[in-house]
């Protein structure tokens, strides 16, 4: 690992200042991936920001008909939070399925979502649910949030401050897992909003995105039999060491099944 | 640049000069000398530096030393008490023979302890499923799952493997 400064603010304004006042800086949340990608000397900042110490981005809440979820919440947390279990479990016992428990103590949702890995699971869950991205500046929309891999509509120097997320009157989360790393091979959260339906694909392409085609067949009928004949494309997916775009294709289907199954 | 942070460790108020870029675990072990915590990997994936920090699990070669600043910090060390009497989840690895080589041992004894807190009562699926991120070479399984289940839900002790 290079060396680099380290800075522990206590407010998001000195958070917001520091980012913005240094060459190459990078905001640190849990770590879980920006500490791996510096051992590898993937990244080499001068500076880096912790978040750690902003009391102001941690915690959840229930705010009417959303949960409102602090940018440096732990993993373990939402997993853990009587709030997030009774109002939409399935984004609980998404949030138990990251990694391990010992970095579901450190790695954070905020943290999850700037890095926007194309095989981490909170993306699913951002886009499926329809969740709103708060920063410093501003509040993004789910659908406008995602870009490609590991990029984001976040500016230079903005910082999440929390997301929030519409309670859903059904929603499940279903992902297969990669074995050895634990991370989505494809990750799939369908949620049910009166006459919507959005279903969010994590793991199987550059970002994630939404599954129009089961969405609309969803939308007719909410089963698992609606959406038995329905076919994920393969164009533009991935194909890696893993499997193929056509496996991922597969896959997206038969999470997508299993996930209506148990809403 | 050093920088110098402060720490409780096992009880004990510690303060060391490190570089922004040390991890937690290089500063318990090269600098406090606290060689109990294991480096299996330093990859985030073998679990042989959990320790606690704060009362939770964390994986110690993935935190800087800085991040700890004034964090209450517990290691392999600081689980027996001052005379010597094993915490109960030492004496139930020992009591299992849950452990092999002891590479992977105190990650998954500080694990266990942590499962023990969390999730009182747990079934085996459950505590083989929470050893996630703890790996034996020795396959030792068997015996590490039943030592952290004797604590955690002795009911549901099913064998009793003796060294």
């Amino acid at each position: 690992m290079r060396n680099f400064d380290y800075h522990a603010p206590a407010s998001l304004d000195a958070a917001v200042a520091l980012i913005g006042d240094k060459e190459d800086g990078k905001l640190i949340a849990g770590g879980m991936t920006l500490l791996p990608t510096l051992k590898q000397r993937l990244a080499a900042p001068s500076d880096l920001i912790d978040l750690a110490g902003v009391a102001e981005l941690k915690g959840i809440k229930r705010e009417g008909d959303e949960i409102v979820i602090g940018a440096m919440t732990c993993h373990a947390d939402v997993a853990a939070s009587d709030v997030v279990k009774s109002a939409i479990p399935a984004l609980a016992s998404l949030a138990g399925v990251i990694g391990d428990p010992a970095v579901r103590h450190r790695g954070t949702i905020g943290g999850s979502i700037a890095n926007a890995d194309p095989a981490a699971d909170y993306p699913g869950a951002v886009v499926g649910l329809n969740a709103k991205i708060v920063t410093n500046k501003r509040v993004i929309a789910a659908d406008d949030y995602f870009i490609d891999l590991f990029e984001t509509a976040l500016e230079q120097g903005e910082i999440i401050t929390s997301v929030r997320f519409p309670i859903p009157e059904r929603a499940a989360y279903q992902k297969f897992r990669h074995p050895a790393s634990g991370y989505a091979v494809v990750g799939v959260m369908v949620a049910k909003f009166g006459a919507d339906v959005r279903v969010g694909v994590t793991g199987a392409a550059g970002s994630a995105f939404r599954a129009s085609d089961f969405e609309a067949a969803l939308s007719e009928n909410f089963s698992a039999d609606a959406i038995k004949g329905v076919k994920m494309s393969p164009d533009g997916l991935l194909s890696d060491i893993h499997c193929t775009n056509e496996y991922r294709a597969h896959l997206v289907g038969v999470m997508a099944r299993r996930a209506v199954a148990e809403a | 640049m050093k920088t110098k942070v402060t720490l409780n460790v096992n009880g004990q108020e510690r303060t060391a000069e490190v570089e922004p870029r040390t991890l937690l675990v290089e500063l318990l072990r090269d600098q406090l000398g606290m060689t109990g915590t294991h480096v299996g990997c330093d990859t985030t994936q073998c679990g042989c530096c959990v320790i606690h920090v704060d009362d939770k699990a964390v994986k110690s070669c993935t935190m800087l030393a800085v991040q700890a600043q004034g964090k209450k910090v517990v290691t392999i060390e600081g689980l027996a008490a001052a005379d010597g009497t094993l915490h109960p989840m030492q004496e139930a690895f020992r009591d299992h023979h849950g452990l092999q080589c002891g590479f992977c041992t105190p990650g998954m004894v500080m694990m266990g302890v942590d499962i023990a807190r969390r999730l009182p009562g747990a079934d085996e699926k459950t505590v083989r499923e929470q050893l996630e991120g703890n790996i034996c070479r020795c396959t030792g399984y068997q015996g590490i799952v039943e030592a952290i289940l004797s604590v955690v839900n002795p009911g549901a002790v099913k064998e009793h493997h003796h060294a």
